[in-house]
């Protein structure tokens, strides 16, 4: 279970040590796709604007409306230039620099997997390639760019949304770094669909640089990864699907934030307080931040994953054989299943080079500690005992942890405990001159902004807690009672947690192994059975699942079987 | 260039009678590359001038001699005994392929390693008494029991020899192939027509699960050329013709019919119809369904053909096309007639340097697109257009290297092309003189339209040369580990590139997954162009030292390339036909009703599999 990882490579070490200015103009010469054709962003439009798919979706347009495909194919044009980007060279220099400088001051360490960024470069010199980070933290894009550039990796172009397109000048300035404005919804306009898919496949095609994008849609507010959208995927595989090129390489990268520049925003927003609007002034205002610790960031470039090799044996290719290809089709159930498949499992391997720090695993045991109703909080022995015991579990659950050095030792320095929980929550310490709703309200953006520490590390427990809430709502220890218990959780959180469709047997059968290889459980081919040091493992499992039971208002009903499977 | 233009147009001229017939050696591709030798290939025992474990003549093969240069022997084509100096450093390079490492084939067959004949004596005793010449040598029987695909020579060069017939008749005539089915059918025997073996989809393979006798049916006997009607330009001929002798008795009264495949040399008429063939020049003749006017066939039902020779029939589907593509499965075509036309006046080669494949194929598709494709068109990728320069044969003066230097330079400094991207098309006119010059200028123009530069005739002859030796250079690989085939499809023009592309990407990454050590050469070229789309060929072939099961790795590699062909849009076949190579696609590829249309057909002609080789269903 426990998976090799690579080794962590700290990039802002270098940059406090030489000129900013003379690594802003470095020489610059990233590898490119083996296949390029080389062509600068301007005629990217026009390929676009003349390719068959866009002409043939023209043409029917100005049929249905009434219109002359002049008109459409001018608005066709207009929707072009307000999306596209104008990657530059210098612009991305500009922000080389200014972001040295921000980093510097607002996180100790920007840490790099050196081996993922090989890998990296081999997959961009051999196929065209689909970057997909988590998304937490506005800082996502920024950060990837930064760090490509820092390793002489091509910048990727970036599908944004169209938010940060009212921002005055920087807007803009994205835009030149290889940022692609996206509408939110554009549900029923063909026209939108068609220019947006086109710009990004021939991007894609053409192996101009790698695209990115961000599979959850939007930033997490809450640090539990969001279900997959499917949209820009199936945009960006087409061409594999369609034969247009060999392969594509889709390489999940996993950005974990000691602390997000967000924390406190997204607390209030989950409590109602509307998100302010993208602007420049607002980002000016916001400029406070710089004179906090956000702490260090780990970014983890996954393995590249070949959707040639993915879809092998469950696309069949030929489906595109007896049509034109640039006709736009709805894809078909096989592709649609396939693509969900694949989404649900790059945002599992986002999840799973996810690095934890101790904080998150505290965030469970604070959190739990004060559900109880426990006012007073609990003693620092108490909670350096319970801590270092989560942490071995967690280890055996396969967890990405990065746990100091001074953490580590025996019972672990108390005062290191005390610094590592306090800190990310000093900010919202309540002052004294305030109303009693005011100090509720930051009481609860406390307790959120803590909920999301610990959703940070839920992908590691959900499936055993699945199963430990299984066990206990289980009217007997029959494997498969426990298994029609744990499949009805399992549905109803399908949407909650990331658990990939059609894959309740093996989740079962992974939080089975897991728990039998912690010690907490002993299985023989009929029964499950709690053994003796079990007890506190499940306990603390199921507690986990508690606020989510709550949310859903399952907890006093009895779990309504149907539709279960038989165990094989 | 413009030197060796006017060469070869006076040596046209010279060689030309005057009064328009034309001598039978001046036009035709052949006679630059080979001396024809009829009365050889009437010989019974084909093996005595063919190699039994290579493709060709005996005496023709690429060997390195003494100095450890490449040379090509014999004298029967315009290659031999001429040196090739590239070759061995392209071999090395592009294979890692050394002399040191050498894998030669077995010389002579060991007949004792032949199965012993399974005869069915009342057969055996019948086809006696009808007089038709028969044999169970085993040098007969083995040289009958295969193709030229890479799993069949492979054994042989190895002294291993699989199941072969057990015996060989030779019919001369169709009443002779009408008793040999008949007395076939009487004593369940399993007959599998032979025509010139260039089989390369293992149709002529005896299929291992046959228990009855098999019989060898050799049509070679059966090559005359019956009547020449000159008032419809057609002629009437016994199947069993090869191609290369239908040519030059055509000739010899001013007539052809145009149908070059790249196996003429060896493959026969039958075969052609048998397999759905095409020729290099179909642009103008056509394909070989648009040459027969009327074919007949003997099957075990009795003896199939059309009562007329209307040019077109609304009749019902035309039963022709049962018998076209049905390689054996349903009887033996015994006499077709074609059209003919008469020999052209004019013949000039051509080539086209495009800066890369792209280019080139969107010029190809124009061409098609204006229906000006001359005789020929075949577009080589960047791979193939440096094989075919490592190809070429020692150059006789200063003057010509100089030349040749100075073509280089120009196209890849002044031109700016890039030599590792650059691709050739070469093509072929035929026609008058006049139109020939015109077609010729209406084809460079489009070709300039894509970047195209004209390079001459001898680059255009030597792409139409390495067709026919190139068979011969696989042998020369296996001498030093080095495997490799070709295949191809046909497939719609949008889907080219991709095509291209894929497949060929495929097979790299195949050969790498499969442990092979060295790069493989994986290359293609477009062949012909249709309205709707063009016919592509790939070559694939790469060193297998260090492998324990290299046939193996090579069948898993070429399934996963057609796998590929497959699903980019691409036909199963557009020539090569099925056999049992690629039987295992022919359901999804017709749909189940399809195959079930095939194969009520073959319940109804051969209800007990007399034609029992077990191609295509």
């Amino acid at each position: 279970m426990l998976k090799k990882r690579d080794d962590f490579e700290d990039i802002l070490e270098e940059r406090r040590h030489s000129s900013d200015l003379r690594y802003a103009l470095k020489c610059y010469t990233p590898v490119l796709y083996k296949g390029l054709s080389p062509c600068r962003a301007s005629e990217l439009k026009s390929m676009v604007l003349q390719s068959d798919q866009l002409q043939y979706v023209i043409n029917q347009v100005s049929k249905e409306m009434g219109r002359t495909a002049e008109e459409v194919q001018a608005e066709a044009s207009t929707i072009l230039d307000e999306m596209a980007h104008r990657l530059q060279i210098s612009t991305v220099r500009f922000f080389a620099f200014t972001l040295s400088k921000i980093f510097k001051t607002l996180f100790r360490s920007i840490c790099v997997n050196e081996e993922g960024i090989q890998r990296l470069q081999q997959a961009i010199h051999e196929h065209p390639v689909i970057l997909l980070p988590s998304h937490r933290s506005y800082m996502d894009f920024l950060l990837m760019s930064y760090v490509l550039y820092t390793y002489d990796l091509s910048v990727p172009v970036i599908a944004a949304g169209m938010d940060f397109m009212g921002m005055k000048i920087v807007g803009e300035m994205l835009r030149m770094s290889g940022a692609f404005f996206i509408r939110r919804s554009f549900g029923g306009d063909k026209l939108y669909w068609a220019v947006f898919s086109e710009y990004v496949q021939i991007m894609v095609k053409s192996g101009f640089a790698p695209v990115e994008f961000f599979l959850e849609g939007t930033r997490s507010r809450t640090a539990k990864s969001l279900t997959p959208k499917l949209g820009l995927l199936n945009i960006v595989i087409d061409p594999f699907l369609k034969g247009e090129v060999f392969d594509i390489s889709l390489v999940p990268v996993s950005i974990s934030y000691e602390r997000v520049l967000e924390e406190a925003l997204y607390a209030r927003e989950l409590l109602g307080v509307p998100k302010p609007k993208e602007s420049t002034s607002g980002l000016f205002k916001a400029r406070k931040v710089l004179s906090e610790d956000y702490g260090s960031i780990h970014i983890y470039f996954g393995q590249p994953v070949s959707v040639r090799a993915l879809a092998e044996g469950k696309v069949n290719r030929c489906q595109f054989n007896l049509t034109p290809r640039h006709i736009p089709r709805k894809p078909g159930e096989e592709i649609q299943s396939f693509v969900n498949d694949l989404a649900y499992r790059l945002v599992r391997s986002q999840e799973e080079n996810m690095v934890l720090t101790p904080w998150v695993l505290l965030a469970f045991l604070l959190l739990q500690n004060q559900a109880v109703g426990n006012e007073r909080g609990m003693s620092l022995d108490e909670l350096t005992e319970q801590a270092a015991w989560v942490r071995d579990l967690s280890r055996q659950f396969g967890a990405f942890l990065h746990w100091p050095e001074s953490l580590c030792a025996g019972g672990g320095d108390k005062q290191d405990v005390l610094l590592f929980f306090c800190s990310p929550l000093e900010s919202e310490m309540p002052h004294s001159a305030m109303t009693s709703e005011e100090e509720l309200l930051n009481r609860a953006v406390i307790i959120l902004s803590c909920a999301s520490y610990r959703n940070q590390a839920l992908h590691l427990f959900i499936r055993p807690a699945l199963l430990a809430v299984a066990i206990q709502a289980a009217s007997s220890n029959k494997k498969q009672e426990v298994y029609n218990s744990f499949s009805f959780l399992w549905n109803m959180f399908s949407n909650e947690f990331i658990l990939c469709p059609g894959a309740a047997v093996q989740d079962f059968e992974e939080a089975c192994y897991l728990l039998v290889k912690s010690g907490a459980l002993q299985i023989s081919q009929q029964e499950i059975l709690v053994s003796g040091r079990g007890h506190r493992t499940l306990a603390f499992l199921a507690n986990i699942l508690d606020p989510f039971l709550e949310g859903y208002q399952v907890r006093k009903c009895k779990f309504p079987i149907e539709g279960a499977v038989e165990l094989s | 260039m413009i030197f060796s233009n006017k060469r070869s147009r006076q040596i046209l001229r010279h060689a030309k009678p005057a009064g328009g017939s034309s001598s039978p050696n001046c036009h035709h591709l052949f006679s630059w590359y080979m001396i024809f030798n009829l009365t050889e290939l009437l010989l019974f025992h084909r093996q005595e001038i063919m190699k039994w474990n290579g493709w060709g003549y005996n005496d023709s093969k690429f060997i390195y001699n003494k100095n450890g240069q490449a040379e090509f022997t014999g004298k029967r084509y315009r290659l031999s005994g001429m040196i090739i100096p590239g070759l061995r450093d392209w071999m090395e390079s592009t294979f890692g392929a050394t002399v040191q490492h050498k894998t030669p084939a077995t010389p002579v067959l060991n007949t004792s390693a032949v199965q012993p004949p399974t005869l069915n004596e009342a057969f055996v005793e019948g086809i006696k008494s009808t007089g038709i010449p028969f044999s169970h040598d085993p040098e007969d029987r083995v040289f009958r029991s295969h193709g030229h695909c890479l799993h069949e020579i492979f054994p042989l060069r190895e002294g291993k020899v699989g199941r072969v017939p057990d015996m060989v008749v030779w019919p001369k005539c169709h009443n002779d192939v009408v008793k040999t089915v008949e007395l076939a059918c009487k004593h369940n025997v399993c007959l599998i027509p032979f025509g010139g073996g260039t089989s390369v989809s293992s149709a002529l393979e005896c299929p291992p699960e046959e228990t009855r006798s098999i019989v060898s049916l050799d049509t070679s006997q059966m090559n005359r050329v019956l009547w020449i009607d000159e008032k419809n330009l057609t002629a009437h001929v016994e199947a069993g013709i090869i191609g290369q002798d239908l040519e030059r008795l055509l000739n010899e009264s001013g007539y052809c019919t145009g149908h070059e495949p790249d196996s003429m040399e060896f493959s026969s008429l039958g075969g052609w119809v048998a397999t759905r063939a095409s020729g290099m020049k179909k642009n103008i003749y056509g394909n070989i369904e648009d040459l027969v006017v009327h074919i007949k066939m003997v099957t075990p039902r009795g003896v199939i053909e059309k009562s007329c020779q209307g040019p077109r029939m609304s009749t019902g589907p035309d039963v022709h096309h049962f018998i076209l593509g049905s390689e054996g499965t349903l009887g033996v075509v015994t006499e077709v007639t074609m059209k003919i036309r008469p020999v052209p006046e004019y013949q000039k080669y051509g080539s086209v340097v495009f800066p890369n494949f792209e280019q080139g194929v969107a010029c190809l598709r124009e061409v098609a697109r204006q229906r000006c494709a001359p005789a020929s068109i075949r577009l080589m990728d960047n791979e193939q257009f440096q094989f075919g320069h490592a190809l070429k044969p020692q150059v006789s003066s200063i003057f010509t290297s100089f030349l040749d230097g100075l073509k280089k330079f120009y196209i890849t400094k002044f031109k700016g092309f890039d030599p590792s991207r650059l691709c050739v098309a070469t093509l072929l006119f035929e026609g008058d003189r006049e139109k020939v010059l015109q077609h010729e200028k209406q084809v460079y123009d489009i070709a300039a339209k894509f970047g195209g530069l004209a390079a001459g005739e001898d680059n255009g002859q030597r792409g139409y040369m390495l067709t026919f030796v190139i068979a011969y250079l696989r042998d020369l690989g296996m001498d030093y580990f080095v495997i490799g085939e070709s295949f191809e499809t046909s497939v719609p023009w949008d889907r080219v590139l991709d095509i291209c592309r894929n497949v060929k990407a495929r097979i790299v990454q195949e050969c790498k997954d499969r442990g092979v050590q060295f790069q493989p050469l994986s290359t293609c070229r477009v062949t012909q162009t249709y309205d709707a789309g063009a016919c592509v060929y790939f070559y694939f072939a790469f060193n297998y030292r260090g492998l324990s099961d290299p046939l193996h790795v090579y069948a898993q590699v070429e399934h996963a390339a057609r796998e590929e062909i497959l699903a980019n849009g691409g036909s199963l076949s557009h020539h090569h036909g099925v056999g049992k190579l690629r039987k295992e696609w022919m359901r999804e590829t017709v749909s189940d009703v399809g195959l079930g249309m095939l194969k009520s057909v073959k319940d109804y002609v051969d209800p007990n599999n007399i034609f029992g080789n077990r191609n295509l269903l």
